[in-house]
């Protein structure tokens, strides 16, 4: 079937929940509401001539900066494939930035778990009814979504594990023998300082 | 071997198998001053621990493997930190792997070295971002830099031979009182 039969057939169904369909090089993405995002995934997983068995990638997109169209400033993109039927089909819902959170779908495909954990990790985007809502990438106790178009690329401030190390290594260094290089703080804060001169 | 006169008694030659070390034949014994000794015995059995943190460690693999073979020189890699003498970082240290690298190198017997292999370990290359560390050396004194992205194997082989030339200089270190 052509993906844009299916998203044909998908708007007919809920119609309420589908806002917009758009195309772009042949692949057809879904712009659904947020709060039946489950009972579509469902329904496409398990409708006879559909049949989207395979849960291809889970993403997360900031559209802070993202030119055209009345979007939300969050969205959850499922991307979705048939492995007997050979058609794929992307779906697109929206999260508001006050409320970032949405239903999981883990209850319907178990390998969506640590992709909704990255996207949690990343952009700050929680999943409800989720079994293990935690930090997948970064350390746990890490403050910040980086990949939100407002975190800065170094980061605003340095993760207080990296400090503590730092600080351990100074207090180590009149144990060891080598005579390697070792830049430590002070030195480092000198180098930062005759690149800016 | 020395030369036998006619008497039967064989005089003993010293042969000569480093520079300022020498062999008694006949015996199993080798003379020299101990610095010599000492650093000739490390020189040639440089035992590094791989830690292999991205597209580095294949290049690290390929120095290891028959075309280059790391073997002739003495280094065999080891799995655990508590056999090795150097530490080769090869690859992106991030900042969350940061403590773990330095617990490994503590658990390493003194003397230990580190070789820095690639950018990302020298200065964290192009990522210079909130998640990776800048360089291994601020992390763990580093003996040894291989700049590239990633170092052919035959970079790491020069590193290897750097450190090597730096351990035959070092005077004193088998002290613990140094």
């Amino acid at each position: 079937m052509e993906s844009m039969e299916i998203a044909e057939k998908l708007q007919d169904h809920f119609p309420g929940e589908v806002l917009e369909i758009c195309d772009f090089h042949g692949q057809v993405g879904v712009i659904v509401k947020r709060d039946r995002i489950v009972d579509i995934l469902r329904w496409l997983r398990d409708t006879p001539e559909i049949k989207m068995d395979h849960f291809m990638d889970l993403c997360g997109v900031d559209n802070k900066k993202r030119l055209g169209g009345n979007l939300l400033r969050f969205e959850v993109v499922y991307n979705l494939y048939s492995i007997p039927l050979r058609h794929s089909i992307r779906i697109r819902a929206q999260v508001p930035e006050n409320d970032a959170c949405i239903d999981t779908a883990t209850g319907l495909w178990c390998g969506a778990n640590w992709h909704e954990r990255e996207c949690y990790d990343l952009m700050g985007i929680s999943f409800n009814g989720h079994p293990d809502m935690r930090r997948v990438l970064l350390p746990d106790d890490w403050v910040g979504y980086p990949l939100r178009k407002e975190y800065p690329l170094k980061g605003r401030e340095e993760w207080s594990g990296l400090e503590e190390l730092k600080h351990k290594v100074v207090e180590l260094q009149e144990f060891g023998l080598s005579d390697g290089t070792l830049r430590t703080e002070a030195e480092q804060s000198q180098t930062k300082g005759n690149e800016k001169s | 071997m020395g030369e036998v006169k006619e008497s039967g008694v064989q005089e003993p030659a010293l042969i000569e198998i480093a520079d300022g070390v020498k062999k008694i034949p006949g015996i199993n014994a080798v003379l020299g001053p101990l610095n010599m000794l000492v650093n000739w015995g490390r020189a040639g059995s440089i035992w590094p621990m791989t830690f292999g943190l991205a597209c580095c460690a294949i290049e690290m693999m390929d120095a290891g493997a028959s075309t280059n073979d790391l073997d002739r020189f003495g280094i065999i890699f080891r799995a655990s930190p508590r056999q090795a003498d150097c530490m080769i970082v090869a690859g992106t240290l991030t900042k969350k792997m940061s403590p773990v690298l330095r617990r490994v190198y503590d658990q390493m017997p003194e003397p230990r070295y580190v070789l820095a292999m690639g950018s990302c370990a020298c200065s964290g290359g192009v990522f210079n971002s909130y998640s990776v560390t800048q360089g291994v050396d601020t992390i763990v004194p580093v003996d040894v830099y291989v700049p590239g992205c990633p170092p052919r194997p035959a970079a790491l082989m020069q590193g290897l031979i750097k450190l090597q030339e730096k351990i035959l200089q070092e005077q004193y270190r088998w002290s613990l009182w140094r």
